[in-house]
């Protein structure tokens, strides 16, 4: 159950941060509490929007379902997996790849860090980590 | 359990407070270094002058907001400076930025400030503001707050000023000043150019005042009419 409540509180300050990020993409936030320029220059880059939607939406959807998926598995409760206790896992591999693609691309593309996305994939490397000992520790569903 | 949602409220509540804030304030700014120099900053911006466009020498100084000796250099020297050379049309003086980024977080953004200025035809009281107040926003956070504090007091429009800021529309204008100056060998602050030639050192007032007055006193006379 620990796992599962830790999951839930690493998705909501991965909910917030994204939803920071996307106010300021969308101009609902005028500037970034950045200090070093990084983060406005990767937020006005082209990799900061993907399919025609700021990035940041993508990790405001994805940390919700994440948060949604730890939520109903502290509902359920229970020694056995839940099907949201493989959900959580699949998406918080998933959010590792995509922001493993992002923090790529500040490295070698834009050349420019946000401290705002790193510690968004810092939170999703530890939501990862949690969600596979979480899954780990329960018994196959029956 | 109840204990982990009383938990899980307080971070949610937290975190839009913080959010909700956020969304308040103003906008802070970053003016970009990677911007695309236009003629307009080249050919249309010449540096931010005083003095007589007839005056014998024309002095070039590069400096940096936040380098403490161009702040020294501004609040010991250039009274006298003003005094001797410009007031008396000696010299033409002309002020370019020489950001130096990598030691100075801030200068950039207070160079675009003084700029910003200079658009209501307030540069030159804007840069002592500057300098004068430069420890108290030389570190820390806060900096567009402070400078638009400085704005108003100089008397200018705080809302045209914030949204030049916003727009970085000078930005262009700075990078031109530090490749010129990197071009010409400045590599400190503050560096004169003085009738062409660079001096790399900090100068009293006294110098300078014998150094143009060397330079004037060697020319050659015109003669007189007839």
């Amino acid at each position: 159950m620990r796992y599962r409540m830790a999951a839930a509180m690493l998705s909501l300050f991965g909910f917030l941060v994204a939803v920071y990020l996307y106010l300021y993409k969308t101009g609902r936030i005028l500037g970034l509490a950045c200090g070093t320029g990084g983060c406005e220059k990767v937020q006005s880059s082209p990799w900061s929007t993907l399919l025609g939607q700021p990035v940041a939406l993508y990790g405001v959807l994805g940390y919700l379902a994440c948060l949604g998926c730890a939520l109903v598995g502290i509902q359920v409760g229970g020694e056995r997996r839940h099907w949201s206790d493989s959900m959580l896992l699949a998406g918080a591999a998933a959010g590792v790849a995509f922001s493993g693609w992002l923090t790529y691309a500040e490295a070698f593309l834009i050349e420019a860090w946000c401290r705002w996305c790193v510690g968004s994939a810092v939170i999703i490397s530890l939501l990862l980590v949690v969600a596979f000992l979480n899954w780990r520790s329960l018994r196959p569903a029956a | 359990m109840k204990t982990f949602y009383v938990g899980l409220g307080g971070v949610a509540l937290v975190g839009a407070g913080l959010i909700g804030v956020q969304m308040m304030k103003p906008a802070t700014v970053s003016i970009p270094v990677d911007v695309a120099i236009t003629v307009a900053d080249t050919a249309g911006f010449q540096g931010y002058v005083l003095g007589s466009d007839t005056a014998p020498v024309t002095v070039i100084e590069f400096a940096d907001y936040q380098c403490p000796i161009c702040e020294s250099f501004d609040a010991v020297q250039w009274p006298a400076v003003y005094g001797s050379l410009v007031a008396t049309g000696k010299v033409r003086w002309v002020y370019r930025d020489f950001p130096l980024d990598q030691i100075h977080a801030h200068t950039r953004l207070a160079s675009h400030a003084a700029a910003c200025a200079d658009d209501q035809g307030l540069f030159w009281q804007m840069k002592q503001k500057l300098y004068n107040y430069q420890p108290s926003w030389s570190f820390g956070s806060g900096q567009m707050d402070k400078f638009r504090d400085y704005v108003k007091a100089i008397g200018a429009d705080v809302d045209a000023w914030q949204s030049c800021m916003e727009s970085t529309k000078h930005a262009g204008r700075i990078q031109a000043s530090l490749e010129i100056g990197n071009r010409i060998g400045v590599n400190s602050t503050p560096n004169f150019l003085i009738a062409g030639r660079l001096y790399p050192e900090f100068m009293s007032s006294d110098e300078m005042v014998k150094l143009v007055d060397s330079i004037i006193a060697a020319r050659p006379k015109a003669a007189p009419a007839r």
